[in-house]
């Protein structure tokens, strides 16, 4: 940080105006050391807003007064694959979620197996990373329900879900660390405001992770891999917009 | 002359002056990185949530061929300026904030939240022990606490007129803040830094599962984002109105005072 608080650099900064300093920004903006520093401010929120909580605190939950008339979606409205095209005319009968990698007993749970299992059902806020936020009711799966049915070994530190659609022709994946894995709000939702969800917001299987920004709530669930690391999954930054657009891994803030 | 000794006898300490030229920068690299962020979604609303289809108080528009800013029902047509610009290359841009406005200049969202938190967090640590310091070396006491006289009427309507006639200081007391100037001094750094800070917070959802009060005294995520970025208009209003003064008081000697510290009257060596 010395660099920028020197005397000269500040007289250096103010002649060159704002042209300049433009043009600085942007060099610094694509230098990856540079961007290196600056994303250590998201490892400080990281662990700052990890530690204020008790690690289990609920995001706020609403009322049915408080819903969005209409729950926004966003990224891709439908993975318009034939697979997917097919699943979907049999109302997702066929679908099935499977819990691979760093299992004990890796397997595979039909929607209709997901449906007969013990339900958790939550009014939150959806907080979108470009600013908006919508309000909806999810019910689903706890998922720590299905981590212990497959039993998660020792080894794995995150779980990885892979998706149906392809984004800019890349499949969409996203992941998240095993404190949030056993958060008694993260479920596999498959009813959004007391209807199946729909096709644009995730149908019929998605992630809720409440505290966290809504990239991370990968839609069109079909695959929950065990993994150590994240270094061999995609371009090893943990998930689809951390990949592709750089965005932060801890979608916390 | 050792350097305490030297601090006693300038207008500005050294750490007051650090942190006024950090909180210069971190103002420019928040504002503007800011502004990238804004371009994600440019509508503000009031409450819990609000998306597309819920009504935004505030919304920059844009077209191939408009450019517009609504407030209520109110539309501004800004092409040219605001929502419909043509960029360096002559290319024609529809989103909200122009490139020399944000930083970085082209359209990143993770970027420009990465420049955005990075100097969140140096103004927010910097503020926090200008605070604590504050407490201790009785700065705020000294220099910024209100008298029984500065509320007379009479006193502030009496420095009113004098910045309506330009005059700032009396000759002999430049370092003592008139009324006004105390007024936005600690409206700013009590009042609108500390809600920068906080309305940031109350739109994380971390933040909102560990202090869920938080986005509650602001009235909703969505109400607390509009705070912060009404908030950010009043910073600007506030740095605008610094520079015309200082432009109005000797931009020279009031610039080198806040770099050197500069001299206080009758200190010997003046």
């Amino acid at each position: 940080m010395h660099k920028f608080l020197t005397r000269r650099s500040l007289i250096t900064s103010a002649a060159l105006g704002a042209g300049g300093l433009l043009s600085g920004c942007d060099a610094l903006s694509r230098s990856s050391g540079f961007q290196n520093i600056l994303a250590s401010a998201e490892d400080a929120n990281f662990l700052v807003q990890r530690a204020l909580g008790d690690r289990m605190e609920l995001a706020s939950e609403y009322s049915v007064a408080d819903l969005s008339p209409k729950f926004r979606a966003n990224g891709t409205r439908d993975p318009g694959t034939p697979v997917y095209a097919e699943s979907a005319a049999q109302g997702f009968a066929d679908w099935q979620l499977r819990l691979t990698g760093l299992f004990a007993k890796p397997q595979s749970f039909s929607m209709s197996a997901l449906l007969s299992m013990p339900q958790r059902t939550q009014i939150t806020r959806h907080d979108c990373v470009e600013g908006w936020s919508a309000i909806g009711q999810w019910t689903g799966v706890p998922l720590k329900l299905l981590l212990d049915l497959a039993q998660l070994q020792d080894k794995a530190k995150f779980l990885v879900f892979h998706c149906a659609d392809l984004l800019g022709g890349r499949p969409y994946y996203e992941s998240i660390d095993l404190l949030d894995a056993f958060h008694p709000q993260t479920i596999m939702a498959h009813r959004l405001n007391d209807e199946a969800v729909p096709i644009e917001n995730g149908a019929p299987l998605r992630l809720r992770v409440e505290r966290q920004l809504g990239y991370k709530h990968a839609k069109y669930v079909t695959e929950i891999e065990a993994v150590s690391t994240l270094d061999n999954i995609g371009s090893g930054k943990g998930g689809y917009w951390e990949d592709v657009a750089n965005y932060e891994w801890y979608a916390g803030i | 002359m050792t350097r305490a000794a030297k601090n006693k006898l300038t207008r500005h300490r050294l750490t007051t002056r650090l942190w006024h030229w950090i909180n210069a920068l971190c103002l420019l690299v928040l504002v503007m990185s800011g502004l990238t962020i804004f371009n994600a979604h440019p509508r503000l609303y009031w409450g819990e949530y609000g998306a597309n289809d819920d009504y935004a108080w505030a919304a920059v528009g844009s077209s191939e061929t408009l450019g517009y800013v609504r407030l209520g029902e109110t539309k501004i047509e800004t092409t040219g300026f605001i929502g419909n610009w043509r960029d360096s290359n002559g290319n024609i841009q529809t989103w909200a904030f122009p490139g020399w406005a944000t930083i970085p200049s082209y359209y990143s969202l993770a970027e420009g939240r990465r420049w955005h938190f990075f100097f969140a967090w140096i103004f927010s640590v910097g503020l926090g022990f200008f605070m604590i310091r504050s407490l201790f070396d009785r700065h705020v006491q000294k220099d910024l606490h209100l008298t029984r006289s500065d509320w007379r009427p009479s006193h502030i309507w009496r420095d009113i007129k004098n910045h309506t006639r330009l005059r700032f200081h009396e000759a002999d007391a430049v370092n003592i803040y008139n009324i006004l100037q105390k007024f936005s001094y600690i409206g700013v750094i009590f009042i609108i830094l500390p809600l920068m800070i906080f309305t940031g917070l109350a739109m994380s959802p971390a933040m909102d599962a560990n202090w869920p009060w938080l986005t509650d005294i602001f009235g909703g995520r969505q109400s607390a984002r509009s705070i912060h970025f009404l908030g950010m208009f009043l910073l600007i209003l506030f740095f605008i109105v610094h520079m015309v003064t200082l432009l109005l008081a000797g931009p020279f000697r009031q610039t080198w005072a806040m770099i050197t510290g500069g001299k206080r009257k009758g200190s010997g060596d003046a």
